[in-house]
């Protein structure tokens, strides 16, 4: 292969693409902004920032004291903004957009919710109003309302007056249940034992010390696994592989479009009517792309690195292994673009949506898990899902370069077969 | 120097170019004359190598030229319709990466350089961009793309479309010179007067076929004088070979 030709090409398309400003602010600063927004969004509780606040509108039509007991309880949870409201305000503030999450807590909850405790009766119901486009917080106010229920209700059962309402009338209605007779015996036997537990506990007379309700029979220990102890997370590392990859995709398609245009202007023909092999035109260009793929990811890390203290925990050998082969897929990615697209503008449209659905899959913007299940196994066939878990791989989670092997393989795998797909299905004929 | 044999061009059922064979001799201009969608471009396409003929030969001296790499087409020159050139590029730039398509480097391109720039008369304006050029000294710079190399034969594709009267006549002028220097020149064009002026043999080419391959006082002659004496015009001429008929 001639090298002349073939370093003119590289060097020609290098300057054309430095000489385009706009090119070089969507190829370099665009993914570090926008890499850098997401970063400071999913970085984590490990930045030592505190996590945000539900806003929940709280409603206490009841007045009892296991309502009393939930709203104080739910105001000392960190996972909650509350505001004690109106249920009108509530309604309202939760259909503007002010409050996530509005819970009503109607009038005889509490009594009910007793009776319902012990005796399995008709169980109270609690309303929750939420904005529908807030219903994965609408999953978490539920679970987290569990909890302070459960303990407000079986505190008020085990220790308060009301419990021993709801011990007394069981009690009187024990014959009414129509239990078979040893079960109605097993009952009276329990319920009476909890009379006395009541009466022991006037007996030492102070409700200021009154044993808690029912909790959680156990608490969690979170620990991130992260490239090594006490290392945290750090968004910005997954934010700016996601992003580059996304801009390097954008900028290597972006030159596969050049390519039409260079074709539109006959410059081609100039090409194509000197000494110069096929392989040596689509080389030139691959290379050239390559090189502008590969500048766009270093130049975004090297931020990273500086600004976000980004490590690479893992092998800097496969870090480099995985961006070369990620810049070869995206540069034969853009040859492609230019060996199917018949007009520049037409493939534009079709790489500008192809580039969005194969980071989208790639899990570049959300997390892949909240995918279905035969998405989650569709993004295998994604280029851009192993160029970002290699490029995580190699980063926050710190794995060796064994753990770059896979991801380059499967990455220069796509190059080799983007590339043949474009060489075959290239114009060559120039009339 | 330039040998055509019997080239044939079809596209699924269209027959862009049928049967056309000419030569071109050193120092020589031909004319190459014809209605849209004659099949004139498809003919010079196939000379420099863009588009592979159905059928037929190309010679260039002895040898048969095949194939993208062929050396031989080192001896071709193509300056394209298109102004084939990158406009955020310096017309230095340009002139570089071209010439490096032929593999020259170092002091024998810059010196290839100066000599087409000076040649078109855009020494001066060698480190500008191309952006920045009229239209006129664009066609100037798309020709000297073409001669960097220095090519024994020039294929020109309409080489005069869109410029002043001044750009075309220094065109002309380089085109003169050229000739001079021994160059064998296709010059394929709609304008008559410029054929008159620069032609040596003239081909007429109509439905991909050549239905003239003469000099010009032989292809005056098949058209008699007009009422007053006077020979007719190429136009007159041409019109006369290819009818009046539309052919958009």
């Amino acid at each position: 292969m001639p090298i002349t030709p073939l370093i003119a090409m590289v060097r020609k398309d290098l300057q054309l693409f430095f000489a385009d400003r706009r090119a070089v602010i969507m190829s370099f600063i665009v993914p570090i902004a926008i890499g850098s927004f997401f970063g400071s969004i999913f970085s984590g509780p490990s930045t030592n920032t505190e996590a945000a606040r539900i806003p929940v509108a709280i409603v206490d039509q009841d007045g009892s004291p296991i309502s009393n007991d939930i709203v104080a309880s739910a105001r000392t949870d960190k996972n909650f903004a509350l505001a004690l409201v109106s249920a009108d305000a509530a309604r309202d503030q939760v259909r503007r957009g002010k409050m996530t999450v509005g819970v009503i807590i109607p009038k005889g909850f509490g009594d009910a919710a007793g009776k319902a405790f012990f005796a399995g009766g008709a169980k109270p119901q609690l309303d929750l109003l939420f904005d529908p486009s807030h219903a994965t917080e609408l999953a978490m106010v539920r679970g987290i309302l569990t909890e302070h229920v459960m303990e407000a209700v079986s505190k008020e059962m085990f220790t308060g007056p009301g419990g021993r309402k709801a011990v007394d009338d069981a009690l009187g209605r024990l014959q009414a249940t129509g239990l078979p007779s040893d079960e109605q015996r097993a009952l009276g036997t329990m319920l009476h034992s909890v009379q006395a537990y009541y009466n022991q506990q006037s007996t030492a007379g102070s409700t200021s010390t009154r044993a808690p309700g029912l909790t959680m029979p156990y608490s969690t220990h979170e620990e991130a696994v992260t490239s090594g102890a006490n290392i945290a997370y750090n968004g910005y590392a997954h934010s700016f592989a996601g992003m580059g990859i996304q801009f390097l995709l954008f900028a290597t398609s972006g030159l596969g479009i050049e390519i039409l245009l260079e074709r539109q202007k006959g410059l081609w023909k100039r090409l194509r009517s000197a000494p110069i092999s096929r392989l040596t035109l689509l080389a030139g260009k691959t290379l050239s792309m390559t090189i502008v793929a590969l500048m766009t990811l270093l130049v975004s890390f090297a931020f990273a690195m500086v600004v976000f203290h980004v490590h690479i925990s893992g092998s800097l050998i496969g870090f480099l292994s995985v961006a070369v082969a990620t810049s070869l897929m995206a540069a034969t990615f853009g040859l492609l673009i230019a060996a199917l697209g018949h007009t520049p503008q037409a493939a534009r449209g079709v790489s500008t949506l192809a580039v969005l659905m194969m980071v989208m899959l790639g899990g570049a913007w959300v997390p892949t898990f909240i995918f279905p299940s035969w998405l989650q196994q569709l993004t295998l066939v994604v280029p851009a899902r192993w160029a970002v878990d290699g490029l995580d791989a190699m980063t926050w989670r710190g794995i060796g370069l064994a753990g770059a092997v896979a991801p380059t393989l499967v990455l220069l795998g796509f190059a080799a077969f983007f590339g043949i797909v474009a060489m075959s299905r290239f114009r060559w004929e120039e009339a | 120097m330039l040998k055509i044999n019997n080239l044939r061009k079809t596209y699924k059922d269209l027959v862009a170019v049928s049967d056309v064979s000419f030569t071109l001799e050193r120092g020589q201009l031909v004319g190459l004359l014809g209605p849209n969608g004659a099949g004139k471009t498809t003919t010079v396409s196939m000379i420099a190598g863009l588009v592979t003929p159905d059928r037929g030969e190309v010679f260039v001296g002895d040898h048969r030229l095949s194939g993208d790499t062929d050396p031989v087409k080192r001896r071709i020159g193509l300056v394209p319709q298109d102004l084939a050139l990158y406009d955020e590029l310096t017309a230095h730039d340009n002139l570089r990466f071209f010439g490096a398509l032929y593999d020259l480097t170092g002091a024998a391109l810059e010196q290839s350089i100066a000599s087409v720039l000076e040649l078109v008369g855009l020494s001066d304006r060698a480190r500008d961009r191309v952006k920045t050029f009229s239209g006129g000294m664009k066609r100037r710079l798309n020709l000297a793309a073409g001669l960097l190399h220095d090519p024994d034969i020039l294929l020109l594709d309409e080489p005069t479309v869109g410029v002043d009267p001044q750009s075309r006549n220094a065109i002309f002028d380089n085109l003169e010179v050229l000739k001079k220097r021994g160059k064998a020149l296709l010059y394929t064009t709609h304008y008559m007067e410029e054929a008159e002026r620069l032609a040596d043999r003239i081909v007429v080419i109509d439905h991909g076929n050549v239905i003239a391959n003469e000099t010009l006082a032989e292809l005056h002659a098949r058209v008699p004088a007009g009422p007053d004496g006077g020979r007719a015009t190429l136009e007159t001429v041409f019109l006369t070979l290819t009818g009046r008929s539309l052919r958009d």
